[in-house]
């Protein structure tokens, strides 16, 4: 809202924003959890890495992680985690088509397909690290 | 539905006041008026002292954007029906200075609009002889949807980001500067990356959305950003990893 | 010059980092976050884990998906604190804790992605 000052210009109002812009609307407000949510993408890392220390010292500290993730706090900010993380991942998902124009053989694929593509691939990556992990 | 409504509509008059006041008008409420009806009606019958911009009274001007209970909307394009029985706020639109009542201060998006270049650009000029630059449909597809835009800055009122961030050069600039990039006669593309890659042109954008939400032409401009910062940024690493390659 | 250069490239980052977070960090939370602690599912065997981390490639993978992972949370936490606290001004300091703080991680993660077998 920059502009240079002539003498007809100090009468001009400029409203400042508040701090709590993003709770004039519901959009505002969903905008911000999902930005949040990359705190819990970090937190999804930083419990990942401690389940590779913990396997990495031996069967004991891999059960005791176990234990530990199954404690009420842990439990309970994993559970929010999840929310979030499914959250970035659904509206990632969702915005997908409006970033990414395809064109093959010279037409654009339909938006749908692009999102459709999209959670596929999301089905098959959980797929994979399920049977990864649960797999014999 | 009752036959009047009132207007609550915010007054500045920067000669004796420093802040915004709202003044309530009631005005008839017939099924076919929209907003623009009711703001004439009160500077024709009730206060002729109301300033507002607008022209074309059918959408295809811009001219008449406004907050009307607080969603920034083209006021010859919201009918006032659907808000009785009120009372219908309206503001100037968000994120600009204002120089009287509901009028705004639009020079930030003039000038923005200017420097992202929004023509066609070209290195080399055919001559005459050889005649028009002819494109097909689909090449006319591939940009139509962002020449759509009537620059009535209903986005940049929406965006949380312009009202943040100075130097954010905004909704529809990005998105007409998109139109001449994806347009097969324009050759300006490097030029415009110039402007638009600097650290505030389009990188302070979160794709928050709102623009494509208000947006009464369906430009999409929230796409036509991310389009670009993918385009933009490919082009960054390319320049990076060759730096003798041809800009 | 060099500020301008920064920016493309750490949206291509958050852009990769945003793809694997979204695919992967679901499905991982809900195994060893919720579904193993509450006894839903019984967890793989330590043998079966250290045989999986054991793989050059499993922890090359990983190495990448903790980095960029990192690196999308670190630049979206950025605009969050530049947006939501209007800390702009403070941009310095809040690049360094964010990017800082996705370096050090990234670099625990190697060590420990090394440090498994």
């Amino acid at each position: 809202m920059r502009a240079s000052y002539t003498e007809y210009h100090p009468r001009w109002l400029r409203r400042r924003k508040s701090t709590y812009w993003w709770l004039e609307r519901v959009s505002y407000l969903a905008f911000i959890l999902r930005e949040l949510s990359s705190v819990f993408v970090v937190w999804t890392v930083a419990f990942l890495l401690l389940l590779v220390h913990a396997v990495s010292q031996g069967d004991n500290s891999y059960r005791q992680f176990l234990s530990w993730s199954a404690s009420t706090p842990v439990l309970l900010l994993n559970l929010t985690s999840l929310l979030f993380v499914v959250f970035h991942a659904a509206t990632w998902f969702r915005l997908a088509p409006q970033a990414m124009v395809v064109h093959v053989r010279g037409r654009r694929l339909p938006g749908a397909w692009i999102a459709a593509s999209n959670y596929l691939a999301w089905a098959l990556a959980t797929a994979l690290v399920a049977w990864l992990l649960l797999g014999d | 539905m009752p036959d009047r409504i009132t207007l609550s509509v915010a007054r500045y008059r920067p000669e004796d006041e420093s802040a915004i006041s709202f003044q309530q008008y009631e005005v008839p409420c017939h099924k076919e008026w929209v907003v623009l009806d009711g703001l004439n009606y009160v500077k024709d019958q009730l206060d002729g002292t109301l300033t507002y911009r607008w022209s074309c009274r059918m959408g295809v001007c811009g001219s008449c954007g406004m907050n009307v209970n607080g969603e920034p909307k083209l006021t010859c394009a919201t009918f006032l029906a659907d808000y009785a029985p009120g009372p219908v706020r309206v503001e100037p639109m968000t994120n600009f200075p204002v120089i009287r009542d509901l009028v705004v201060e639009i020079g930030d998006f003039m000038r923005k609009l200017t420097e992202v270049k929004p023509w066609i650009v070209r290195k080399e000029e055919k001559p005459l002889s050889e005649g028009e630059y002819r494109q097909t449909p689909s090449e006319l597809e591939e940009y139509k949807q962002f020449s759509m835009c009537i620059n009535c800055l209903l986005c940049y009122a929406a965006c949380p980001i312009y009202g943040l961030e100075p130097d954010f050069i905004g909704p529809a600039a990005i998105a007409l500067a998109q139109r001449y990039n994806l347009d097969g006669r324009d050759q300006g593309a490097s030029e415009r990356l110039e402007i638009l890659s600097q650290h505030e042109g389009i990188w302070g954008c979160t794709f928050v959305g709102e623009c494509t939400k208000v947006c009464p032409k369906d430009v999409d401009p929230a796409g036509a950003i991310q389009r670009y910062k993918l385009s933009a940024s490919l082009a960054s690493l390319k320049r990076l990893l060759m730096p003798w390659g041809v800009p | 010059m060099a500020k301008r250069s920064f920016e493309p490239l750490l949206w291509l980052l958050f852009s990769a980092g945003g793809v694997l977070a979204a695919l992967l960090a679901p499905i991982l939370l809900l195994l060893f976050g919720v579904a193993f602690p509450l006894g839903w599912l019984s967890p793989p065997g330590h043998e079966h884990l250290l045989e999986l981390l054991r793989h050059p490639l499993a922890r090359v993978f990983l190495f990448g998906f903790c980095t960029l992972s990192l690196v999308h949370g670190a630049h979206r936490f950025r605009y969050t604190l530049y947006d939501g606290l209007q800390i702009k001004h403070l941009n310095e300091f809040v690049n360094l804790v964010c990017y800082g703080g996705a370096i050090v991680g990234s670099a625990v993660a190697a060590h420990l992605l090394w440090r498994v077998a």
